[in-house]
């Protein structure tokens, strides 16, 4: 949904609960915290430059619009996927400037002149990227509604740990530990599989860790 | 979420004078306030994007401690050698929470500010007086599991969410500040948090536009550190109960001791009681017990949550032991 059709859609709720009875509204209404004049001025759109998959975008946003609506509202790229949308499931995951974020909690306008990686910036001219087809080979999802988030989060995950990241399941936090399943599964812990494929998904991860130390 | 007025600041002087009006708040991470805005239980007019402003730096002081901008990421202090090698509770602390997706955007600065994760708060059909002052709590005959046992009041059991700040707690850090006026601050961070009396929704003695620019941590005490978090699943939750701990044993005997908790309160609760009780004695799974005792004598559970008492007891004395190499 662009933009005007989010302002129509919204004006078409208020306008709804307007019509229905005070106790309703009570009810229904969030807490009146700055309801101000901000809410009836119109909404300065801000200009924000992305780099996405080495493609450059200028785009004129509502400064609402998360990195996530951004992709798959207004760029069309839908790869990346709305879970939770609260940072909860990491179905959103996405690589910005080397480290992969929630693009669901980040506000696109705070990113400007940022580099993204998406899913769909992964595989180079047409051949999956190994951590793809580790994920293929390895059967590393059902639904596979989670996987674009998983696959993101497993490459940021490999450049972590070469760069000798220590997570919670490390027990000296000042040495760089080996990627055992456990290390895998912990710094994973940011990407929920609601079908459960983890065995596969580790699987998948540790066949690419031992591929790169080869 | 509600419109807002988006304002990207390039000086901390400007940054804290539009941030001085009261519906205008500081962006950083983001993590907590998107989320928050997106419920609307946060509805700013305007932002203030702080995320360019040089507050992205580790610093070693005189003294021999680090000075952690506001801004730096809480991946980036975890990581960092120096805070892994001086200060590892810290590092255990940052790393015991959330993702790494959500440490590589959270900061040191909006950590500590961060909300509680109470579910009435929450649940914007609920009453909360932190969301709505005067509204009452829904958490004290609720399902209160995750809420506080020390130091709340009936007004409002929410607890403090934060693994970081427990680990700063015990390491005695220091929340530096500048106010609008240019006036800076150093505040011990056991000062930062309010209690919540009956004004819950008042949760830290920052003023309107003040801005969190480090956080100092004195050099690392004498003794073993370390960090426990107890919760419903071994990853990416908040804690039921935490302890940071510091224990410095000489021969058999306890020379010092430093103890905070998280899940407890409404801030990282420092136990001075399990400290005085741990000093002088035997480092022993009694002394350790007698610590716990001392710790939670002043608790009070809300039903759901009476298990967090004997829990922290516990959890203390499993830290304790760790602390003291009998493990």
């Amino acid at each position: 949904m662009n933009d005007l059709l989010k302002l129509r859609s919204m004006a078409t709720r208020r306008g709804f609960l307007q019509t229905t009875g005070a106790a309703t509204l009570a009810l229904a209404s969030p807490p009146a915290v700055g309801e101000t004049a901000a809410q009836t001025a119109p909404l300065p759109s801000e200009h924000v430059r992305l780099t996405i998959n080495g493609r450059h975008y200028a785009l004129d946003l509502d400064p609402r619009t998360t990195l996530l609506d951004t992709l798959r509202e207004h760029l069309a790229l839908t790869g990346s996927k709305k879970g939770c949308d609260q940072g909860q499931c990491g179905a959103c995951t996405i690589i910005v400037d080397g480290q992969r974020i929630n693009s669901c909690l980040a506000l696109a306008v705070m990113h400007d002149g940022d580099e993204i990686t998406t899913i769909e910036g992964l595989a180079e001219e047409g051949a999956l990227h190994p951590m793809q087809a580790a994920f293929v080979r390895h059967d590393g999802f059902q639904c596979g509604y989670c996987t674009p988030g998983q696959i993101c989060s497993a490459v940021a995950l490999l450049s972590e740990h070469q760069a000798g990241w220590p997570s919670y399941a490390t027990a000296d936090v000042a040495t760089a530990p080996a990627l055992t399943d456990p290390e895998i599964a912990e710094r994973m812990s940011g990407n929920i599989c609601r079908c459960s494929a983890y065995p596969n998904i580790v699987a998948a991860i540790r066949e690419v860790a031992e591929g790169d130390r080869q | 979420m509600k419109p807002f007025r988006y304002e990207r600041a390039s000086e901390i002087a400007s940054a804290c004078a539009s941030a001085a009006q009261p519906t205008v708040k500081f962006i950083a991470g983001g993590t907590n306030l998107v989320d928050l805005m997106k419920l609307q239980i946060e509805a700013p007019t305007q932002l203030v994007d702080i995320t360019r402003l040089p507050l992205n730096r580790i610093e070693e002081t005189a003294e021999g401690g680090l000075r952690i901008g506001a801004l730096v990421t809480n991946s980036a202090a975890a990581v960092d050698m120096r805070v892994r090698r001086r200060y590892p509770l810290l590092a255990q602390a940052i790393l015991a929470g959330a993702s790494t997706q959500l440490r590589n955007k959270a900061t040191t600065g909006g950590n500590l500010l961060q909300r509680t994760r109470c579910a009435y708060f929450y649940d914007t059909t609920k009453p909360c007086n932190k969301r709505v002052p005067g509204s009452g709590c829904a958490a004290l005959a609720g399902l209160n599991r995750m809420n506080a046992v020390l130091g709340v009041t009936d007004d409002c059991i929410a607890a403090h969410p934060s693994d970081m700040a427990v680990a700063m707690t015990a390491l005695d850090a220091v929340v530096e500040t500048v106010a609008p006026d240019g006036s800076t601050r150093a505040i011990p961070i056991d000062e930062l948090y309010r209690p919540p009396g009956d004004t819950p929704h008042i949760e830290t003695v920052l003023t309107p536009g003040e801005l969190i620019v480090s956080v100092l941590l004195p050099p690392p005490p004498a003794g073993r550190q370390v960090y426990r978090k107890v919760r419903d699943r071994a990853s990416y939750a908040f804690a039921l109960v935490s302890v940071a701990a510091i224990l410095d044993v000489d021969g058999d005997r306890v020379r010092a001791a430093r103890v905070a908790f998280g899940g407890l309160s409404y801030k990282p609760w420092r136990s001075t009681e399990a400290e005085a009780a741990l000093v002088g004695a035997l480092a022993t799974r009694a002394a350790f017990d007698a610590a716990g005792i001392a710790a939670l004598r002043n608790a009070r559970g809300y039903g759901h949550n009476d298990f967090k008492i004997p829990l922290a007891r516990r959890t203390l004395r499993a830290t304790l032991t760790q602390a003291a190499g009998l493990s």
